[in-house]
This record gives C-alpha cells, structure tokens and sequence, in this order.
C-alpha cells in the first residue's frame, strides 16, 4: 500500500474570485475604450482610404498597380486619365532595399562598438547622441541630402559607373548622376541607421553578462564572444529592427521628394537620374490634383498603407518576441 | 644541533585586483601612434595619387589602417589576429554609422546660426519674399503655428495613451495582446499616410485645410509612441504597490486613479514630451492637411496655417541663396526643439528612478 506523506501533497491553490464593483466596471469600460481607439483609428484609416478610392480599383483593377503611366485627363475626352503606379511602387521598394543594404552593416557595427568596444563614459555620451539621432525629422536629413551629400554620391556614382559598369544594374544610359535612387539610397540609409543601431543596441544589451563572461573564462576573444553569444542571441532583434528601419524607408515622403527624380517608367539601374516613391507621389502630385485624380492618389496611398502594415506587424511580432522580458 | 629560524612573518597582502584587459598607457601610446602614422601615411597617398575629399582620405585611412594591423599581429595567434582585424571593422562601421547624423548635427548649427538673428524670433513674412536679406522677416509665424498643432495633438493623445497604458499594465483584459501589437504596428503607419487619411475625412468634411486637421494628422502619429512610452513607464510600477493599495481595502479604479497614474506622473510627462518631439518635424502631413501660410494664424478652424517644417520645405523648393539659408536657420530652430524636448525627458525620466 502507498503511503501518503503529507509534505508531497501539494495544497490546492485556492480558487480567487474577483468581484468588481459597479465603480470598478465603469472604469474598466472606460480604459478599455480609451485603449481600443488605436485599434478603431488603424482600422478607420484602412477603411476610408479603400472606400475613397474604391472607384480606382473599381475602374482600373490590376493595371493600377502594373502600369506606367500618370496621365491627368484634359477633360473633354481627348486625353484619358490614365492613372497607374508601377514604378513608383518598384521604385520605393528599390530605394528602399538600397538604403537597407547600406544601413545594417553599419547599424550593427555601430550597435556593437556602442555596446562592446567604446569606454564606459562614451557609451553613455553616444547613446544619448543616438537616441537624438533617431528623433531627427528627416526634413532635415532631406535638407543635408540635397545640399551637402549629392555631391559625394555623384562622385561615387561616377567611380561607381566606370569601375563596375558591366554589372547589369550600375551601368547608366545617360552620364547624369545626381537625383538617382542610388543617392536617395544613401540618404535613406543615414535616415533608417539611428533607428536600427538603437533597436540592435538595446538587444545586444540584453545579452546575459554570464555568457559573454563564461566565453572569456574558456579563453574566446572579444569577437569569438560577439560571433558565438551576442550575435546568436540579438538575431531576430536585429531582423527586427531592420524590418522597422525598412518600414521606415517605404513610407518617407520629404527625404526622397527632395532627392529623386520622379519619372514614370520602369527603372532599375540605380545610378540612372530616375526613380519613383509612393509616399513623394502623392506630395508631388496633391498640390494640382483634379477630383479623379486625387482619388487615384488616396488609392496609392492605401497601396502603402497595407504594404508597411504587412512589414510593420512583421516587425512588431519579432520585435515583441525577442525583447519581452523573463 | 638544529635551529629553527624563525623567518619574520611578512605581512599577508591582499590581492590588488587586476583589470589585465584594460589597455594599459603604453598600449594606449601605441594606438595613437599608430593612428598618427596612418593619417599621415593616407595624407600622403592621398596627395599623391589624387583621391578628392574627405571620403577619399577616410577609404585610404582604412585600407592603410587595415594594413598596419594586420602587418602588426602576423607573428600573434590568428586568433587574436582575427579579433584585431574585426575590431578595426568594426569601429569603421561605427565611424560611417555616425558620421553622416554627427555631420547634420554640426552643418545644421554651423549654417543655421547665420540666419538666427532676433528678428527670425520675432517677425514673420508677411511682407518680406524669401530672397531678402536675411536680417528681415522671420519664423514666428511658424514657430507659433507649429506649437499650436502640436500642443492641440498632445491633448488629444494623451489621454488616449495613458488610457492605453492603464488597460495594458492595470486591467490587462483578453485583448492586451491585440492592442499592444497595433499600437506597434501603427507606429509605422506613413506619415503621408496619415495625412491622407485626414484629409480624406477631416478636411473634406469641413472643406477646408486647417490647423485642426495638422493637428488631428500629428495625433495618429503620436498616438502610438505616447501609447508604448506609458506603457513602459507603467510596467515600472512594483506590484508591492498595487497589492499594499488592495490590501488596503482600495478598489481597483482607485488604485490606478490615486496610486498608480501619481507614481508615474513624471513618467508620463516623458510619454507626452517623446511623443511632441516626434512629431514636431513631420513635414508630409501638414502638406496634405495645414498648408501654409505666411502671417500670422491663432484660430486653429482658420484655415491654411505656417508651420515650422513647411515653412522649411517652402524655402527648400524656392532654392535661392537666401531662402536656403532661411531654411537652413528653420531648421536650426527645429533641432533646437526637439533637442530640447528630448533633454527635457530625459530629465523627467530619470526622476522616476530615484
């Protein structure tokens, strides 16, 4: 026969019952409405843009998104409207992809000198600047683009164009450099690196001392330490804060407006003096839209819209994931 | 006959800890020196082979940098060679990584402070173009214009963070997880976006462009950062709190009303100031819902109103000398704003940790 000892018996948790007063339910209700106008307004802003240009994708469907042509009607039938976005939507993801691919092996280096290599005083001195950094509005980085960077990127261009021209994507048609996705690329990357330095930062901070102690102890170097616990650990953090930074590129507006040449034609040679952006579209165009045509630019709008959505909750899911505390 | 001598004790001696890591004066001497004779080194190259600019003379740093260390270390463990090389890497990529923000920092001071005369404070352009000397007209308007929306968006948004604050930490009710990933994923709603969408409703509805649809535009896009912040600030809070104010007999509205929200007060004002200074230099979607304006504009349903970012983009597509460096003054201004902002914070968020 088994014998219970009364020590191995663990007591039952007794059952809690929350009673909430009528006080208590009024000011629950009233938090949680407060709380779920972010989730109405986000909502909202999908609903109103898709019904404002209904009409466009009722009209023109898939050719929206395909065609290459923004034609303002003259009315009186003789010109057509004849509204569609392809090239600024490869053109954003272009610029885009470009800033990316620039700004992550700086971010990183930058996240792990902050972290790992700078001296206690300046850690705390370039944390702060970086936090700064990060809330510059990118007006101003458009300002520093067109002013004082385009004239280095036409000289990179330039050394670019001759040295690397048999690369399919570099090689120029006309000898015109400047406004070029590629300088706007650049520009971006400066925009999106304090955003994505501060998200990689912060998770490389989070990187349990012991390891990083117990690799030193097994006798690993500063970079074997960074290689096998840091980097490891900090991954999806890092993809992450990428993910943000990109969301961040497919939606800026001044920055780009100010530095691409916006042409309607398909263009992936990123030298080339041309290129398109969704976001500086509708600035360009808002200004002296007729009717129909502002519906159409509502309608591209609401293309952006959903496609930083999708990047953005891709975002916050790993973000949320490889931060969450415990 | 054996004697014992009797050696004098010596005094035990503690161990000094040893921080053998830590670069000792020599190495440091080192450093520099090697630094040095590599900037002359590139200096030189740079002379003479005709590489133009900063840039140049920064890639020839590198590469002879580069060189050096690993000339340095090729009698050492590959190892530690290999850790010498990553780390010159490294530190590269964070030189490149700041230089350009570190650049904007300094030209935007450097050009700006040409312009910041009193009058820029005090005047507006009114009756002044754009290509006039620079000791007249001035921002005021869009100082004034750009408070104004910003202010009218902070008192719309923060009550509605903190109310998203409380249900997050407080009530933590089956939608928590909802809220908190769209309040992320709204924070990356485009700002041109959020433009639109006012217009679409807002500005349509009353049919015509005003400081109120700025402002409802700026909301959208501080909601979320004023949202996370208050939360964060919130989580701070120790449970000891709550459970001695329930123990106390205090419901749970009164917890959170008298317990909780005072604890954080500062906290909250550094949600509120994040979010200001995240927002003050949105340009794009102003240029959807408020225009601008040249004079001075204090009813906010008053139509088109001057603002500190379109003020600066104005300038920016006129493009002269002097509007360029009115807009380079602009924002100056701005920076200065949000500078501020953000030390003010910085301030407050530290007073809670006390």
């Amino acid at each position: 026969m088994e014998a219970l000892i009364a020590s191995e018996i663990a007591p039952e948790p007794r059952q809690l019952s929350v009673v909430y007063n009528r006080a208590d339910r009024i000011f629950r209700r009233i938090v949680t409405s407060g709380a779920l106008t972010s989730l109405v307004l986000l909502g909202l802003i999908g609903v109103f843009l898709f019904v404002k240009s209904a009409q466009i994708f009722n009209d023109r469907g898939l050719s929206f998104i395909t065609g290459s042509n923004w034609t303002a009607g003259s009315g009186d039938g003789v010109i057509l409207d004849d509204f569609s976005i392809g090239p600024m939507l490869t053109g954003t993801i272009l610029v885009s992809v470009i800033a990316l691919i620039i700004a992550m092996p700086l971010a990183i280096g930058g996240a792990l000198y902050i972290e790992f290599y700078a001296a206690s005083r300046l850690r705390k001195l370039l944390s702060t600047l970086l936090d700064l950094a990060a809330a510059i509005p990118s007006l101003i980085f458009g300002l520093w683009g067109v002013v004082l960077f385009t004239s280095f990127g036409e000289r990179w261009s330039i050394l670019l164009n001759s040295r690397l021209g048999w690369v399919p994507f570099i090689k120029v048609q006309a000898e015109v450099f400047g406004r070029s996705p590629f300088v706007a690329g650049c520009v971006l990357a400066s925009l999106i690196t304090p955003i994505i330095t501060s998200v990689s930062r912060e998770v490389f901070s989070r990187t349990p001392r012991d390891l990083i102690d117990t690799c030193y102890a097994l006798g690993s170097s500063r970079w074997g330490a960074i290689r096998t616990v840091v980097l490891p650990f900090g991954r999806s953090g890092v993809i992450g804060g990428a993910m943000l930074g990109l969301g961040r590129a497919l939606g800026e507006t001044v920055a780009v407006y100010l530095l691409l040449n916006i042409v309607f034609r398909y263009n992936f040679r990123i030298l080339e003096s041309e290129g398109g952006n969704i976001a500086s579209l509708i600035a360009l165009k808002f200004g002296e839209a007729t009717e129909y045509e502002l519906k159409a630019l509502v309608a591209a709008g609401f293309v952006l819209f959903l496609l930083t959505l999708v990047v953005n909750m891709f975002a916050a899911t790993i973000v949320e994931k490889s931060t969450r505390r415990k | 006959m054996s004697t014992f001598v009797i050696e004098p004790q010596s005094q035990p001696v503690a161990p000094q800890p040893t921080t053998p890591w830590k670069p000792t004066r020599k190495t440091k001497f080192a450093g520099a020196f090697l630094i040095a004779v590599v900037a002359i080194a590139s200096f030189a190259i740079v002379l003479l082979t005709g590489l133009a600019g900063i840039d140049g003379f920064g890639l020839t740093f590198l590469v002879v940098f580069f060189g050096a260390t690993a000339v340095r270390t090729k009698r050492l463990n590959p190892k530690v060679r290999k850790d010498a090389m990553v780390g010159v890497a490294i530190c590269a990529a964070a030189v490149l990584a700041f230089f350009p923000w570190m650049s904007i920092f300094v030209s935007v001071v450097v050009k700006g402070a040409k312009g910041l005369q009193p009058n820029f404070l005090i005047e507006n352009m009114q009756l002044t173009t754009p290509d006039d000397e620079l000791n007249m007209g001035g921002a005021a308007h869009a100082i004034i214009g750009s408070l104004m929306m910003v202010a009218i968006a902070a008192a719309i948004t923060l009550p509605l963070g903190i109310l998203s604050g409380v249900y997050l930490t407080e009530i933590r009710g089956r939608l928590t997880f909802l809220v908190r990933f769209v309040v992320q994923s709204m924070s990356g709603v485009p700002s041109i976006v959020a433009g639109l969408f006012i217009y679409t409703t807002f500005v349509n509805y009353t049919n015509s462009f005003s400081g109120m649809a700025g402002s409802l535009a700026l909301a959208v896009l501080m909601l979320p950062t004023v949202a996370r912040t208050a939360e964060e600030v919130m989580k701070l809070v120790p449970d000891d709190l709550r459970s001695a104010s329930y123990a106390l007999g205090a419901r749970q509205w009164r917890t959170s009303l008298m317990v909780i929200l005072p604890t954080v007060r500062s906290g909250l004002t550094t949600a509120g100031i994040l979010g200001i200074a995240r927002v003050i230099g949105e340009t794009a979607p102003l240029l959807l819902t408020s225009l601008s304006n040249n004079s001075y504009v204090f009813n906010p349903m008053g139509g088109p109103i001057g603002s500190l970012p379109t003020y600066v983009f104005g300038l920016l597509q006129i493009g002269t000398e002097n509007s360029i460096n009115r807009a380079w003054t602009g924002s100056l201004v701005l920076m200065l704003l949000v500078m501020v902002l953000f030390l003010t914070a910085r301030y407050f968020g530290g007073k809670d940790n006390r």
